[in-house]
């Protein structure tokens, strides 16, 4: 079968198209970005949602109905999505449903470093995790099956280094699998989850755990490497990939179906070998769970927890050595917002009024950096207006006054627009600024659409265009304004004033493209 | 051991200079040319005009997709201002190419650094064909940028 050169989501693209998926729908983020717009591209059928809740959700319907799903996201998406996540556990669907969740150990480009295998333990979904592309395919594929077999919706972990390393892939399939038909078997019992069916599921749940567990007893997706006996090395994902190298001599145990654990197999292996050790990124998932066998493992110490391990790090983990790489004789060059960006101008205006902002998650949390130094709290998607609401009702007067909540057009649909609900709900006693930056793209994961755009996810296909100010205006905001701040610098000043003064809920949506999807947008001749 | 036979390229820069492009272009290279091939760098939030690595092993079997301190055969710097930055990547004696090893003068155009220095680079990878990167270069950009770029390749290759 052909052999390409695929990144991890290019490969996952590919083995979805090649299991017949239905559809795939997700929101973007680093580093799952590529996955939706790849299988787009193959001529899967594909969409962006407002946010990961909405896209498990749509998901799990085409599952409720017979088809194949596929929901793409980063790992703080999952916890958006974590309430659908958690029941869908219980009851399952007949189609297949296959949960992404790309992690960014070290945070590249995240807020958080959190480990989402923990999921999987919580929400008691089987879960796999590639170490190269062609587990990328291999392993969607093996997912796709297993939740057949089970009608359970299967977690998929991927990390940085798996989704945008590109290896070697050999696409196993010579064509794609039919795609399923849709049909719905009324089935209450299975699918509403009322407290006396959620029962009978939960202890379903747990009876299928114990059976996914002896099926990967026999390690159909896990692999042995038996060399000395001195060194035995239990791991998974890009962490056996660093470890084979660093440690060519020891005896690995390497997981890809990492829930449920194969118990047996760990003891198994752990008694072949004088000194154990675990070499993972992130919390100690696989650690604790063997430390829970009873098994004696030679820890690693805590400083191999923080960011993405490397050749380089797993020698110094298997040697004990936890000091810190050599910082370079100089600064890596900071990201920055780009010449011409449209939120220059806005952050310049907000830093000389003395604002004090609630941000988001976005190109524009750059405006943190200087010369701005105009984003003084950020947590997560949607959290500018609310935190800058609790910020207003917490300030003395005057200081509650400086308070501004600034977020992106992408983000406002994500989760920002229950901010505003509660704006015009239970407003603080000096009203609040919101401010949209509405560049017309999701630009920081690289120039996605969204409900703000007008086009659907293949940037062809033309969709309804939301408009935030309309949006907000039917919500009750007081005050709504459009503007263009950097062509109109003085306008969104004397704005910014008025509205910092009034006491009133406003709204501010400044509109100018992206420059960087401006220029995209014109090579494709739009 | 096959992972001794490594041989490990980066490429670094800034953000919009063409990284990415240069070691997609390599790996495709490397891969039709029948070796193990890894590719590695990072995306997002780094590349809004700030440091950009990339990094291309290739072999018999290539394990860790990241090449290890002090590793790197080849290391090429698109601005001089990140040679520091990332010299410590490379072993001893192994190759530095920057744009000081370019004839930058001779650009058809400032964006395309990347292949000039691709085309310097492509010197130190011995039995690849000319004709092999230039159908991979040709495949990799839109037919009105092709000759330009194809020119540039063979002035730094030169």
């Amino acid at each position: 079968m052909k052999k390409q050169l695929l990144s991890g989501n290019e490969a996952v693209a590919l083995a979805a198209l090649d299991c017949g998926v239905n559809l795939g729908c997700g929101y973007p983020g680093t580093p799952s970005s590529e996955i939706l717009d790849d299988f787009s591209k193959l001529g899967g059928s594909a969409e962006w949602e407002p946010n990961e809740k909405c896209a498990l959700e749509t998901a799990i319907g085409v599952a409720l109905a017979g088809g194949r799903s596929l929901v793409t996201m980063k790992h703080v998406g999952l916890n958006v999505a974590a309430d659908p996540f958690f029941t869908i556990a219980y009851s399952g669907t007949p189609g297949g449903l296959v949960v992404i969740s790309a992690d960014d150990p070290g945070m590249a480009s995240s807020q958080n470093e959190q480990d989402n295998r923990r999921y999987a333990v919580s929400a008691g979904v089987p879960m796999f995790e590639p170490a190269d592309s062609q587990e990328c395919y291999d392993f969607l594929c093996a997912a796709f099956a297993l939740a057949d077999q089970f009608r359970s919706p299967v977690l998929f972990r991927m990390t940085t280094r798996v989704c945008h390393s590109k290896c070697v892939v050999e696409r196993r399939k010579a064509a794609p699998d039919a795609k399923r038909e849709g049909a719905f078997a009324v089935d209450p019992k299975s699918n509403v989850m009322v407290p006396a069916f959620a029962r009978l599921a939960h202890r379903r749940l747990r009876g299928d755990l114990a059976k996914m567990r002896e099926i990967n007893e026999k390690n159909q997706y896990n692999k042995i490497t038996l060399n000395s006996s001195e060194l035995g090395i239990i791991t998974s994902g890009i962490s056996y990939q660093h470890a084979r190298e660093a440690a060519p001599e020891a005896s690995i145990f390497k997981l890809g179906f990492t829930h449920p654990l194969p118990e047996k197999a760990i003891r198994d292996f752990a008694g072949r070998v004088k000194r154990l050790v675990v070499v993972e990124e992130g919390d100690p998932y696989l650690a604790d769970a063997v430390r829970a066998l009873g098994i004696k493992i030679d820890a690693a110490e805590e400083e191999f927890r923080f960011g993405e391990l490397n050749v380089d790090r797993v020698r110094k983990l298997l040697a004990h050595d936890p000091t810190p790489a050599p910082a370079p004789a100089v600064a890596p060059h900071p990201p920055q917002l780009c010449p011409g960006c449209p939120h220059r101008k806005t952050f310049e205006t907000l830093r000389d009024l003395g604002c004090l902002v609630s941000g988001d998650i976005g190109c524009y949390t750059l405006g943190v950096m200087p010369p701005f130094n105009a984003i003084h709290a950020c947590v997560c998607m949607g959290a500018s207006v609310t935190v800058g609401l609790g910020l207003r009702k917490m300030l003395p007067e005057k200081e509650a006054r400086r308070v501004v909540s600034v977020i992106g057009d992408s983000t406002f649909f994500h989760t920002g627009i229950n901010g505003v609900v509660e704006m015009v709900y239970n407003t603080p006693a000096t009203g609040h600024l919101l401010i949209i930056l509405d560049n017309r793209t999701t630009a920081m994961t690289g120039m996605q659409e969204n409900p703000g755009t007008g086009k659907k996810l293949n940037h062809v296909d033309p969709a309804p265009r939301l408009m935030p100010e309309d949006i907000v205006c039917g919500i009750g905001v007081e005050f709504v304004a459009v503007v263009d701040s950097t062509a109109e610098p003085e306008k969104f000043k004397s704005l910014v004033e008025e509205c910092l003064a009034a006491t009133r809920t406003s709204v501010i949506v400044v509109r100018r493209p992206c420059v960087i999807a401006a220029v995209r947008s014109k090579k494709m001749g739009n | 051991m096959a992972s001794q036979k490594v041989q490990n390229v980066i490429v670094a820069g800034l953000g919009g200079q063409g990284v990415l492009k240069v070691t997609d272009i390599l790996a495709e290279v490397l891969f039709r040319s029948g070796y193990d091939v890894k590719k590695s760098e990072v995306h997002g939030m780094s590349q809004r005009g700030g440091s950009v690595s990339s990094e291309v092993r290739f072999g018999e079997n290539v394990a860790s997709p990241m090449v290890p301190d002090g590793e790197c055969d080849i290391l090429a710097v698109l601005e001089m201002d990140q040679v520091e930055l990332v010299l410590g990547k490379l072993r001893r004696g192994g190759v530095l190419i920057t744009p000081d090893d370019v004839p930058v003068k001779e650009l058809n155009n400032p964006k395309a650094l990347n292949v000039l220095i691709l085309g310097a680079l492509s010197k130190h990878l011995e039995n690849i064909s000319v004709d092999l990167w230039h159908e991979v270069i040709v495949e990799n950009f839109p037919e009105k940028l092709r000759d330009g770029n194809l020119a540039m390749f063979d002035l730094g290759r030169k």
